[in-house]
């Protein structure tokens, strides 16, 4: 049998099942099979009519909103973080930034005084701020995702008009969902509404509230008929300065210490029943539907967590000298810098693919919840990983890595722990099979 | 001085944070895939601009950039800061874009446009030639304030107050005047979010830059690029007693 420098020369068939190594045998078979098979796999772009461009792509309008926002914080947040995280306390003139630059208002429409941008847009603010100050995001994000999202979508003429201007302008609004026997178990709330002719009179106590310190109007969701269990659950739009509405005294946190975190009671608070948001009974469904798009809003948040922490390490590590050579040209340490960058750059994809679905319209349930408990646990990894590359030096309040370390944890925990994202996640995959 | 008119020149230059390297072959530096901004004293004298056109001094404020396409991205960051229009006056892909040929081009816009002012930043951060608003002032033969640290327009007058070696000299300059902006002109507003999202529908035009040369300039351009190269790395210094042997080590290696 004759045999080329480049392979076996076949004779005969016969003689070749018997000659041939096993493990060669399937190379025979399969290119042409993969092949044709892949191809069916190509999307057809006249009926998708949708690019295929990466996901980093972004509008001219985006990468300009991007870069001022990058300016902007790096500018006006950055000199203050410290400060802001020492005295857990907002500054008042980044408050005002953030308002006066429209980052408080990006998806209103221009006749509430809005920008009109996407809710991608609104993705890559938060990411952008987050790589200065996560609590300044979070602050930018719960408004956006949270406060404006439920005015536009289940607000009333009336309540859009008389509301949707004050949040754009100068109003922080604040969700009170949870309380202090009811965070996952979010429905199990008892804070109680009752009826009284044309308003409510809402008695209770929220918890873990954020923005409270600041903020000028509340969503309140109370209970305004507990023998239907969730389904009484309401949303009240209760103003600040509501008698009986009293805000506690703020958490002394580990991370985002900035962002006020407080306990909110309601003694005898009452409201009109025109301030109802949405209809009665419904506060459930508005919940959990207004919380899948914040979920993307916090993969944003811790997206951009790590990244910033990220981009303060490795110049450290290329300057930072040990036995002759920068501790970056470690192997060592480059396979573990390595792989936390995929990682980052595997939840960045999650992130933007979950933020351009939603967009579109398309189902993004299953991938919002992944984009969050992916990115917190990728943060978390991050932030940790980058103390250790930092040494002594990333273990000190003088360098912001400890910050981005402490912050990283709430990721985990709230809007829907860990645990819970991956419950939802496992239950789109159970209808999916 | 009612429908006054102001020409802002912004230059498209690489982000002032970016390490530059210098490019394969020594003819340049790295380009390719590298973040550029609009360059900060062309975003001083923007900033002029559109102040003097809130106050109601001016009327239009016109942004114009000479250069490629990718400059359009520099307009738009110009529309949204508050620019009323963009020009951009597109030279080839290859043409290489001095203060010659950018002057050139502005004194053709002008004489189309006939702006009252035209403010320009001092200089670029990318050759940092200082020069362009010099050339472009003798080419229309208009008088130049340059290094202006502040602006005041009085009627058919402008006073500019500029920053020179030996301090702070203050002009009165007859319109029209070409003013190039200083640091200290003024602090540049970010572009908010509502004006990022009008800027999408303020006019952008585009023109040929050959349309605006005409027959003035003449090829093919001065100044060739010999050799670039980074600086040497740092070494250690060296320390002396007194003065005295610091003349003579000076003396020594021949420096003086």
């Amino acid at each position: 049998m004759a045999r080329t420098g480049t392979g076996v020369e076949i004779i005969k068939e016969s003689q070749l099942k018997r000659n041939m190594p096993a493990y060669l045998a399937p190379w025979r078979a399969s290119p042409c099979v993969f092949r044709s098979s892949k191809s069916e796999l190509m999307p057809n772009l006249a009926s998708d009519g949708v690019v295929c461009a990466p996901l980093q792509t972004f509008t001219e309008e985006e990468t300009m909103l991007k870069n001022m926002v990058t300016k902007f914080a790096q500018e006006r947040v950055a000199p203050l973080v410290q400060k802001m995280d020492e005295n857990s306390k907002m500054e008042d003139s980044v408050i005002q930034g953030l308002f006066e630059q429209g980052l408080m208002s990006i998806e209103l429409g221009e006749e509430y005084g809005g920008t009109g941008a996407s809710f991608f847009s609104t993705i890559l603010v938060v990411e952008e701020l987050a790589k200065v100050d996560p609590a300044v995001a979070l602050l930018c994000e719960l408004q956006n995702t949270l406060t404006n999202k439920l005015f536009t979508t289940y607000g009333t003429e009336e309540q859009k008009r008389t509301y949707l201007p004050r949040v754009a302008k100068d109003t922080i609004g604040s969700f009170c969902l949870s309380e202090a026997g009811s965070g996952s178990d979010a429905f199990s709330l008892k804070t109680r509404a009752e009826k009284k002719g044309d308003y409510y009179i809402i008695n209770g106590s929220k918890m873990w509230i954020s923005l409270a310190e600041h903020a000028g109007v509340f969503f309140v969701m109370a209970n305004t008929d507990p023998s239907l269990g969730y389904r009484g659950i309401t949303c009240f739009i209760v103003d600040r300065d509501t008698e009986g509405l009293h805000v506690g005294k703020k958490e002394d946190k580990l991370g985002i210490r900035a962002s006020s975190t407080c306990p909110v009671t309601f003694e005898n608070v009452k409201v009109p029943e025109t301030n109802i948001l949405g209809q009665v009974g419904q506060g459930y469904k508005y919940a959990i539907g207004m919380l899948n798009t914040g979920r993307i809003g916090i993969a944003a948040q811790m997206l951009g967590l790590a990244q910033g922490c990220f981009d303060h390490t490795i110049p450290y590590t290329k300057e930072r000298v040990q036995f002759g050579k920068s501790v970056f040209d470690f192997q060592g340490m480059q396979h573990q810098i390595a792989q936390v960058a995929t990682q980052l750059e595997a939840a960045r994809l999650l992130t933007y693919n979950a933020a351009r679905l939603a967009e579109t319209g398309r189902p993004f349930i299953k991938e919002a919840s992944m984009a969050k408990y992916y990115t917190a646990e990728v943060a978390t990894l991050t932030t940790s990983k980058c103390i250790e590359w930092m040494g002594g030096v990333g273990f000190t309040k003088n360098y912001p890595i400890e910050k981005y370390y402490r912050d990283c944890k709430i990721g985990t925990i709230y809007e829907g722990t860990s645990n819970i994202q991956l419950s939802t996640i496992a239950k789109s995959l159970a209808q999916e099979y | 001085m009612a429908g006054l008119r102001v020409l802002v020149g912004v230059k498209r230059v690489i982000d002032y944070a970016v390490k530059v390297r210098v490019a394969a072959g020594g003819g340049g530096v790295q380009t390719q895939g590298v973040k550029h901004s609009l360059n900060p004293f062309c975003e001083i004298a923007l900033e002029e601009a559109v102040r003097l056109r809130e106050r109601g001094a001016a009327a239009e404020v016109v942004a114009v950039s000479v250069g490629t396409r990718a400059c359009q991205e520099t307009l738009r960051t110009a529309l949204a800061v508050g620019a009323d229009r963009g020009v951009l006056v597109e030279a080839g892909e290859g043409a290489a874009v001095g203060p010659r040929e950018a002057a050139a081009a502005l004194a053709g816009l002008a004489g189309r446009l006939r702006p009252h002012l035209v403010l320009l930043g001092k200089q670029a951060i990318d050759d940092d030639c200082n020069q362009t608003g010099q050339i472009l002032a003798a080419m229309l033969d208009w008088p130049q304030g340059t290094f202006a640290s502040r602006v005041e327009l009085e009627g058919e007058w402008v006073r500019v107050q500029r920053e020179v070696d030996g301090g702070l000299e203050t002009l009165r300059l007859r319109l029209p005047a070409v003013l190039t902006a200083d640091l200290r002109l003024n602090e540049p507003r970010y572009a908010t979010l509502p004006n990022i999202m009008k800027a999408k529908k303020k006019p952008l035009e585009v023109m040929a830059a050959s349309e605006l040369w005409g027959g003035s300039l003449p090829s093919p351009p001065r100044l060739r690029v010999l050799k670039l190269e980074e600086p040497p790395p740092r070494g250690g210094g060296q320390r002396v007693e007194d003065v005295p042997a610091l003349l003579e080590r000076l003396r020594s290696s021949g420096r003086i």
